[in-house]
């Protein structure tokens, strides 16, 4: 037996990067081409009607929103079908739990891939971004550490999820009643203040509306309403009952 | 050290609710060995196998697999198994060899170390041609192959294969007995679930048979043989048999050492056939078809159980 030189979670890390080489040109037009077009059509053409916002451009208030829910698109897209695949259809995870790859090992090497996954979208969004005059601040190149921070906080408990169900139309329900509304009203195209006060507070809930209020503080250089700690304790807190909700899913899944 | 079993257990139970499972068998595997689970579905073949693979914890008994403790040790144990499971789990949308390589990487081995494996074992499983090809492609056969091949990338000291030919086609299971055939040659140790008889015989050295959750009789398939049956079978059919076996039975009482009346025909077991078969011809019966064979396994579960295994 040679002795082991690479620590199981990057090899399940290694094993999502190989699927990913097979399967990368389906991603693109979701993870580069769609938020590019939502920023051009929403930011530009609805930007017309709006003028400002805040006191800047409205292209340059949604950049921040449509960053931050792209990273909830990717944490969603990989997190929910592909995770419940691997534990009924392809079966992958089994196979993993055979070897010494434990729970933990293959939850954070799936969440460290999702990552990856979103830092190229996030990076390629923001080079583009730059031409369109979208940054206005250097305090921009701390919204990659946000967009981690925030992959992992919303990524984390949806695989929870997916791997404590065991049909995907749950999916269909997430979707409805919790992607959907974060994304419309978490402070993505409009500030949350203009919704009604007894709405307020599910924006609040929201992991979304904290990764947006970074980085939009991050992308116009200023500071948040509330204290940075707080939106950034909020995402740990998400990210680590995530987790750990995760393992827990995994272990009572792959064990008896 | 070297005699130190491979797995050990005493009394070893697993329940989920209410069912019993698997219910207090006692276990030991040498080293080299190649040992069999045999039995019908339900047996609790699949669950000890589980066991033994530390993805499942026993509800009570003891259980020690490479001398090491399944509960506390478990990640160290898998560490040195090589598992092919009932169900394939390849991963779809890789490569034949990538499927082999991804899989090392999970036992800490080096990218080089894992590409030389996976190259060796596709030599192996015969598989090299389709390295580069995808997986869903690959016949039955193929991809149980694969999976051997997957399983023994990390040198493992301990082979577990769950019912590693049902499914296939007798050419497949041939390929596939002759490469697990040469493994065993090679001095690994196996340890194979099955219900079909023939597979049994062909690898194991030891087995035991599982009815309801129990081990019902363990020896080589030599012995369980002479133990439990004889050495030929006289199969007769009847044209009017179906309903009339039990008769028929009646009026075999004497040929042989013991007579078993199925719903299609009449098993004769005598150490000798052919002077069975003359001694029915000489009570002036008329048997439209006659089959004088080697006992096998499949008596000898009928012997123990009174039922056939594969139904």
């Amino acid at each position: 037996m040679t002795a082991g030189t690479l620590h199981p979670t990057l090899a399940v890390f290694g094993r999502q990067l190989a699927l990913y080489r097979r399967l990368w040109q389906a991603s693109v037009f979701s993870s580069f081409v769609l938020p590019v077009l939502f920023l051009v059509s929403i930011g530009i053409g609805v930007g017309r009607y709006v003028g400002t916002l805040e006191g800047v451009d409205y292209l340059a208030w949604i950049v921040p929103g449509v960053l931050a829910s792209t990273v909830l698109q990717i944490s969603m897209g990989e997190s929910t079908y592909a995770v419940l695949g691997d534990f009924k259809w392809s079966r992958a995870y089994h196979a993993m739990r055979a070897t010494p790859v434990r729970p933990v090992d293959i939850v954070c090497g799936h969440l460290l891939y999702l990552v990856l996954r979103a830092e190229v979208a996030v990076v390629a969004f923001l080079l583009v971004v730059v031409f369109f005059g979208g940054l206005h601040s250097p305090w921009s190149l701390v919204a990659p550490l946000v967009c981690a921070v925030l992959t992992v906080a919303t990524a984390a408990p949806v695989t929870a999820f997916a791997a404590a169900i065991d049909h995907d139309s749950y999916f269909a329900l997430l979707y409805r009643f919790v992607v959907i509304p974060s994304t419309l009203f978490a402070g993505v195209f409009f500030p949350v203040e203009q919704l009604p006060a007894v709405v307020r507070p599910l924006a609040y809930a929201s992991p979304l509306w904290h990764g947006v209020e970074l980085c939009r503080a991050a992308t116009l250089g200023r500071v948040t309403a509330w204290p940075p700690v707080v939106h950034v304790g909020y995402l740990l807190l998400w990210a680590v009952g995530g987790v750990t909700l995760a393992v827990l899913a995994f272990k009572r899944r792959l064990e008896d | 050290m070297a005699d130190q079993p491979l797995i050990f257990a005493r009394d070893l139970v697993k329940r989920f609710g209410d069912f019993t499972a698997v219910n207090g068998i006692d276990l030991e595997v040498a080293p080299g060995e190649a040992f069999g689970f045999l039995g019908p579905n339900g047996a609790g073949k699949s669950s000890t196998m589980r066991m033994i693979g530390c993805v499942s914890v026993p509800t009570s008994g003891q259980l020690r697999i490479l001398g090491m403790d399944p509960a506390r040790e478990g990640t160290a144990i898998r560490a040195r198994l090589g598992v092919c499971p009932q169900l394939d789990n390849l991963d779809p949308d890789l490569t034949v060899r990538e499927n082999l390589t991804t899989y090392a990487r999970y036992f800490g081995l080096s990218r080089a170390e894992s590409g030389r494996r996976a190259d060796e074992l596709l030599e192996f499983v015969r598989l090299s041609d389709r390295a580069k090809g995808k997986v869903e492609p690959l016949s039955g056969g193929m991809k149980r192959r694969l999976t051997i091949a997957r399983a023994l990338v990390n040198e493992p000291d301990l082979v577990l294969l769950d019912e590693p030919t049902t499914g296939l086609d007798p050419q497949a299971r041939h390929l596939l007995w002759e490469r697990l055939f040469r493994l065993k040659q090679r001095g690994t140790t196996l340890v194979l679930t099955t219900h079909y008889m023939d597979e049994a015989e062909q690898l194991c050295d030891r087995l035991v048979v599982m009815d309801g959750g129990k081990i019902i009789a363990s020896g080589s398939p030599r012995s369980l043989i002479e133990t439990y049956s004889t050495a030929e079978v006289l199969e007769l059919r009847f044209p009017d048999g179906l309903d009339l076996n039990g008769d028929y039975a009646a009026k075999l009482e004497g040929v042989g050492e013991r007579i078993d009346p199925l719903p299609d025909r009449v098993l004769v077991y005598a150490d000798d056939g052919d002077a069975a078969l003359a001694e029915v011809h000489r009570r002036g019966l008329t048997p439209s078809s006659v089959l004088v064979r080697r006992s096998t396994l499949e008596d000898v579960f009928l012997q123990l159980t009174g039922r056939t295994l594969v139904d």
